[in-house]
């Protein structure tokens, strides 16, 4: 039984389905008058954020918050983290407060992992160095589906810092398991060593995949990542895999543009092409909390979570 | 079946002095399908469509931390909306209450009708809360052991209401 969502990997395809599905129905009550739902109400979420980020501790906050559970958010700022506590103690703490989930972002690798060992409630993975960041990979797969009608032998380019990237790590894995092709273009040093090993293909050309692609994502380039010379300058990346409107031009007319937000304008992306109308980057935003509120209902929602087993299990009982 | 829910619909026409007004919300799955019919049978007699649509209380059950947690059904919005209008739930089988409790407060989310009734097709008693029926296609007294299935040929292929003793293991 899986009680946590540490990687995209660890979804198989009923599950992911089911987790876009519940999504695509929570998506309704953002168009309420109302927009809350009692469902998780008298349990806790902790936003653990180790990392600043705005855009997916608000995501988690919105989406707890309309499922009607209280949301602590903790960040590593301005805690005991500050003064030198351990990862295992602020588990301990959280853990001791009687936290139902915990969100959790940090810039090493594994993190979430270990805190499953010391968190009895459940344990989200909002992002953890350069691993994984499942939820955004989900939140991707459903504005996908949303926008083209089905994922099943679309064909996907990933572009830019793949290295770096835990956005891209857990698209290719989800997005694999939903029967997309994957391909992961960007210069032979921003893409990790084992990448052959990946259910995907690798591309140094961007040219040469963009008029095949039916959605292209394009990937941050995380300078404050890059304690190396990657590329020879910025000006040379953004000539040869940037995404300027020359190039949207060779996409197929119905082909997506999809970024995970923040973006530098200019640099991966120009500003014409995050402004056009193919362009899917605020709705990725609005889907995001449509994804958390359906992770952490079927992770929560229950004496034992809906995904990670036998989907029968799920099937709804009698109406009593 | 028939029988039952032509005489509902001629019911709910005769409760609600013709069909102005009246939205069906079915309660999935199978609810819904009752909804449907119930509302062709109404357009039959009076003419013009009564909107249908679906309303799945999951969300809002009570007893939800204490089953391992359930897929979410279809919630769909009649067209007009529920503001303001007679609106009848409709579900196959009515037990404890609780699905109907439910519903109601998950129908407040959606706007305020001006009034909610309720049609089951089969009442097999045993409630939980103060909840009562307004149009029921048939009474049947169950032991709280039994199960009571509704087929319907939309999805089941046949319509049919069985009564099933508890066999260990299989369908809850």
């Amino acid at each position: 039984m899986n009680r946590h969502l540490i990687s995209a990997g660890d979804l198989s395809r009923d599950d992911a389905l089911l987790i876009l599905d519940t999504a695509a129905e929570l998506a309704q009550v953002a168009s309420r008058p109302v927009k809350k739902l009692p469902t998780l109400r008298g349990r806790t979420a902790v936003n653990l954020f180790y990392e600043d980020s705005t855009r997916t501790r608000t995501s988690f906050e919105v989406a707890a918050k309309r499922l009607s559970a209280d949301v602590i958010n903790f960040s590593a700022k301005g805690s005991s983290v500050a003064k030198g506590e351990s990862l295992k103690d602020t588990a301990l703490t959280l853990e001791a407060m009687g936290a139902d989930a915990v969100v959790v972002r940090h810039g090493a690798s594994g993190t979430p992992n270990r805190l499953t060992n010391w968190i009895d409630g459940s344990v989200i993975n909002a992002g953890d160095g350069t691993h994984e960041h499942p939820t955004q990979a989900l939140l991707d797969a459903y504005t996908i589906r949303d926008r083209l009608g089905r994922l099943d032998g679309l064909s996907v380019v990933i572009v830019g810092d793949v290295l770096h990237s835990r956005v891209a790590r857990s698209n290719v894995l989800l997005l694999a398991t939903l029967g997309v092709d994957v391909t992961v273009v960007g210069p032979p040093t921003l893409l990790p060593v084992g990448v052959e090993t990946w259910p995907c293909a690798t591309s140094y050309d961007l040219d040469a995949v963009l008029p095949k692609c039916d959605v292209v994502m394009m990937l941050r380039v995380q300078q404050e990542r890059m304690h190396a010379a990657f590329f020879p300058s910025a000006r040379e990346y953004s000539r040869r895999y940037g995404l300027d409107a020359r190039r949207m031009a060779t996409l197929p007319e119905h082909a997506l543009v999809m970024h995970p937000g923040p973006m530098n304008r200019g640099m991966e992306i120009a500003a014409e092409v995050a402004d056009a109308t193919r362009s899917t980057i605020t709705e990725q935003v609005a889907n995001g909390i449509s994804i958390r509120m359906a992770v952490l209902y079927l992770l929560l929602g229950g004496t034992e979570p809906a995904i990670g087993h036998d989907p029968a299990h799920t099937e709804p009982t009698e109406s009593a | 079946m028939a029988r039952a829910l032509t005489r509902i619909a001629h019911e709910i026409l005769e409760r609600a002095k013709g069909s102005t007004d009246v939205v069906l919300m079915g309660i999935p799955t199978r609810g819904v399908d009752l909804a449907r019919r119930l509302a062709e049978r109404i357009a039959a007699v009076e003419g013009g469509q009564v909107p249908v649509g679906s309303l799945d209380p999951t969300m809002y059950r009570d007893d939800l931390r204490l089953r391992p947690t359930r897929a979410l059904e279809h919630t769909e919005e009649p067209a007009g909306g529920v503001e303001g209008k007679l609106v009848v739930l409709v579900d196959d089988v009515l037990y404890s209450g609780r699905t109907v409790r439910a519903a109601l407060t998950a129908l407040d989310d959606l706007g305020r009708p001006r009034n909610v009734q309720l049609a089951v097709l089969v009442d097999r008693g045993h409630r939980e809360l103060p909840i009562r029926p307004d149009y029921i296609g048939k009474n049947l007294p169950t032991a709280q052991v039994e199960q009571v299935r509704v087929l319907v040929a939309e999805r089941d292929g046949r319509d049919a209401v069985l009564i099933e003793r508890e066999v260990t293991g299989s369908a809850q």
